[in-house]
């Protein structure tokens, strides 16, 4: 399987441990549900990314879903977390939307779906730590300006529309300061009261 | 009969015919719908008929032209929307002669100049089984084309320059597996859509611009299939072209770009028997002498400069996949020395192999194919240059240097 999936080492690393480039992402231990699912959203345009969308065209469910299964079984080291440059009021002001939400604005807690430890939540969530920031902000703009959309209906669609470009940035500034566990430990299926439906997601 | 055997027939009429079908079908022969739905995957109705996780043939694809947007039409038994009021008669007049019911004419975009080959038995297999894929009520979306290509009465200086109405005829003095292999080349497979420099719409101007096979929009070459000298069939065993068409991978090569689509949809599915008679024809129409040697333009203290830095990168980048002399792995990673398909004139297809990367498609006879990274942002233009001009003149091959312009300007192609 390695060497079928040669084609996406220089910009998500050999092991899919991600690059040096911040708004490539990491693979490796994500939910292979979660995985599988973004495959199919390039291929068939629903998520946009060109170079991805182009070689993803013509490879059929089965496969994409043994790229998912390789990507999600290895276990690359994490890069450490990169220092905070953000004040301590941003940091704490992400914290607070992650761990409790702003119920003033209807927006509910990150860890309400991502799970308490936000290592995500089996088949089709995925975990919020070992991202980047760059990425997690390019990630919430994609959702509100259309370029990324997942399954009907699209929960984070709603939730990435109700954060404010500030909400945004303090979001991204916490988890990316946060370690990521060498393991992940993925929240059993079904195990978390999700405050809103998610097509990636179905119980 | 035995059990199973009913019951898969069964199982078969009821895929075939989805409660809701149109009243007026006849229970039609279950051979005839096979054969229509072969013949359709033949034509590969299903990629231009289908949007992106649209309904099966419902239409909407958006088909960009250098002169606009077409919408591909609906093609499912809705009597509203689709063409379930059309009749197997007003069916054929479409698929041969390109007219509507009202007798309007079709954009060339749906291509009935090589459907005009198709007989009227197999036209009306399927018709037959168009009847019976699930109906789907989905308005057409109008083209939105600029003037003054938006005026239907233009396809006329185009189906005068262009179109021979004619079904396919056999030539006697050839086998049945070469004029099969005719037939379904020049009719259904309608491969000379790309294959040829005539562009769909254009026709007098505009054409000359796509000369050589140039896709418009797309920016890939489609080789011309009756020279040796682009496509080197000719030099290819019958059992690599079938490789070739329905695997998408073969010992001599791999396909890429819009021709991956081709195998994915439709040439897969060919049999046996079609697949071959395919290949007998291809090879006897890229018969005539082996390929030319094209002469370098390089002077030759330039060109050993350019391609010493070549191979330095070839060495580094890709001889792991292609090997250090250009043999390849095949079927996994294709050969690169005697590959015709990088040496043409246009080196359009093997800079943007080395921009884009790629992934053959994933078929019955390949499901997990090998890919290529994408370099397009490890190498400079000079870099991707140099190491393409290395592997259209290394080992043999005998094409022409590509400059670091020609490589700058593909960057921005589209991919999908
Ligand atoms: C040219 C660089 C490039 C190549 C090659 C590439 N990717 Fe990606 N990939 C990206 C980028 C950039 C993103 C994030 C896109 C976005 O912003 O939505 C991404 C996103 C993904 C995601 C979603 C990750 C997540 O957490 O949501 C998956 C899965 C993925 N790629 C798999 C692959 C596989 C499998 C291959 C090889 C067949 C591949 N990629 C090749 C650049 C690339
Ligand atoms: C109602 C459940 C739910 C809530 C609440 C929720 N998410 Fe999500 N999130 C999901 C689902 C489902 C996905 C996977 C979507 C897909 O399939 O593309 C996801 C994916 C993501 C991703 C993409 C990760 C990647 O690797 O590309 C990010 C980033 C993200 N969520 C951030 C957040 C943040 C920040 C919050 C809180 C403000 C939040 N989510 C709240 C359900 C939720
Ligand atoms: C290369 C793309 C392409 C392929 C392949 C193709 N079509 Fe079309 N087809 C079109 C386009 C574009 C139109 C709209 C033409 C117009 O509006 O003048 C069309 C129109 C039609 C129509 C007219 C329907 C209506 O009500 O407008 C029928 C019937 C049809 N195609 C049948 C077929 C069948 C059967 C096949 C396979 C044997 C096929 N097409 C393959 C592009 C294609
Ligand atoms: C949508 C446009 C398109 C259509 C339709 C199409 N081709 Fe192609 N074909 C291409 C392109 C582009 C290439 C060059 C890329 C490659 O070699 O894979 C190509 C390459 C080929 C080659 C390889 C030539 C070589 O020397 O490597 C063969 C053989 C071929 N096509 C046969 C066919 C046949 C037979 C059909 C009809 C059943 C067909 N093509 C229909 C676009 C097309
Ligand atoms: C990881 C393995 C790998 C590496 C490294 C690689 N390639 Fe490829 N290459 C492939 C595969 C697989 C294909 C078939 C892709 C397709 O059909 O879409 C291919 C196809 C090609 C083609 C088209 C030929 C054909 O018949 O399909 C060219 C040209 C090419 N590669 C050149 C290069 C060059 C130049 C480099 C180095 C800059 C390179 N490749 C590096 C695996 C690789």
């Amino acid at each position: 399987m390695a060497a079928r999936v040669l084609a996406c080492a220089p910009c998500h690393g050999a092991e899919g441990e991600g690059t040096s480039d911040a708004y490539f992402p990491r693979l490796a231990g994500k939910p292979a549900g979660y995985l599988y699912n973004q495959l199919i959203a390039f291929r068939d345009g629903r998520r946009k990314y060109p170079p991805m969308n182009y070689l993803l065209e013509f490879q059929t469910d089965d496969y994409l879903k043994k790229i998912a299964e390789y990507f999600a079984s290895l276990r690359p080291a994490f890069p450490p977390p990169v220092p905070p440059v953000d004040s301590k009021e941003i940091l704490a002001r992400g914290e607070t939307i992650v761990k409790n939400g702003d119920p003033q604005h209807g927006i509910p807690p990150c860890s309400a779906c991502h799970g308490p430890t936000l290592g995500g939540m089996e088949p089709g969530i995925p975990g919020l730590l070992g991202l980047r920031a760059a990425y997690i902000s390019g990630q919430l703009g994609g959702w509100r300006y259309g370029t990324r959309t997942a399954f009907a209906p699209d929960c984070m669609q709603i939730v990435a529309s109700l954060l404010t470009e500030d909400d945004v940035k303090a979001v991204a500034a916490y988890l990316s300061s946060r370690p990521a566990p060498a393991d992940p430990s993925f929240a059993p299926r079904g195990s978390l009261p999700m405050p809103l439906e998610c097509g990636s997601e179905p119980h | 009969m035995s059990r199973t055997l009913t019951g898969l027939l069964v199982g078969l009429m009821l895929a075939l015919s989805p409660i809701g079908a149109s009243a007026q079908q006849k229970a039609a022969d279950p051979a005839v719908l096979a054969k229509g739905e072969y013949l359709a995957r033949a034509g590969d109705c299903i990629a231009c008929h289908t949007a992106r996780e649209g309904k099966t043939f419902a239409g909407g694809l958006p088909m960009k032209t250098p002169f606009g947007t077409l919408y591909t039409s609906n093609i499912t038994p809705d009597p509203q929307t689709g063409i379930g009021t059309w009749t197997s008669d007003q069916f054929y007049q479409m698929m041969h002669n390109g007219r509507f019911p009202d007798g309007g004419l079709v954009y060339p975009a749906m291509p009935f100049a090589s459907y005009t080959k198709v007989t009227r038995e197999d036209s009306d297999a399927i018709y037959a089984y168009l009847r019976t894929v699930p109906p789907v009520r989905q308005l057409n979306k109008p083209h939105d084309l600029t003037f003054p290509f938006n005026n239907r009465s233009l396809i006329l200086g185009w189906r005068t320059l262009f179109f021979r109405e004619g079904e396919f005829k056999p030539d006697p003095t050839k086998s049945a597996e070469w004029n099969r292999g005719n037939y379904l080349v020049e009719g259904l497979g309608h491969c000379g859509m790309c294959h040829t420099p005539i562009n769909a719409l254009g026709g007098s101007k505009q054409s000359q611009a796509f000369e050589g096979g140039l896709i418009p929009m797309q920016n890939w070459y489609a080789p011309s299939l009756t020279s040796n000298k682009e496509t080197g069939l000719g030099d290819w065993t019958i059992e690599e072209i079938v490789d070739y068409l329905r695997k998408g991978v073969s010992a001599k090569g791999a396909v890429y770009g819009p021709m991956a689509e081709v195998v994915y949809n439709s040439l897969q599915f060919l049999n046996d028997d079609d697949a071959r008679a395919m290949a007998v024809y291809l090879k006897g129409l890229a018969q005539g002498g082996p390929p030319e040697k094209a002469s370098t333009s390089l002077p030759s203290a330039e060109s050993s400069l350019l391609l010493s830095f070549g191979k330095s990168i070839y060495d580094r980048d890709c001889a792991s996949c292609h090997g250090a002399t250009g043999q390849g792995m095949p079927p996994d990673y294709p050969p690169l020395a005697g590959n015709q398909s990088i040496q043409m004139v246009s080196a359009v297809n093997p800079i943007r192999m080395v921009l884009n990367g790629g992934y053959p498609p994933g078929t019955s006879g390949n499901p997990m194919p090998h890919g290529m990274p994408p370099f397009a942002q490890k190498l400079s233009d000079d870099e991707v240059a140099a190491v393409v001009t290395y592997i259209r003149t290394a080992w043999g091959n005998r094409g022409e240097p590509v400059s670091a312009r020609q490589a700058n300007e593909l960057r921005a192609a589209t991919l999908n």
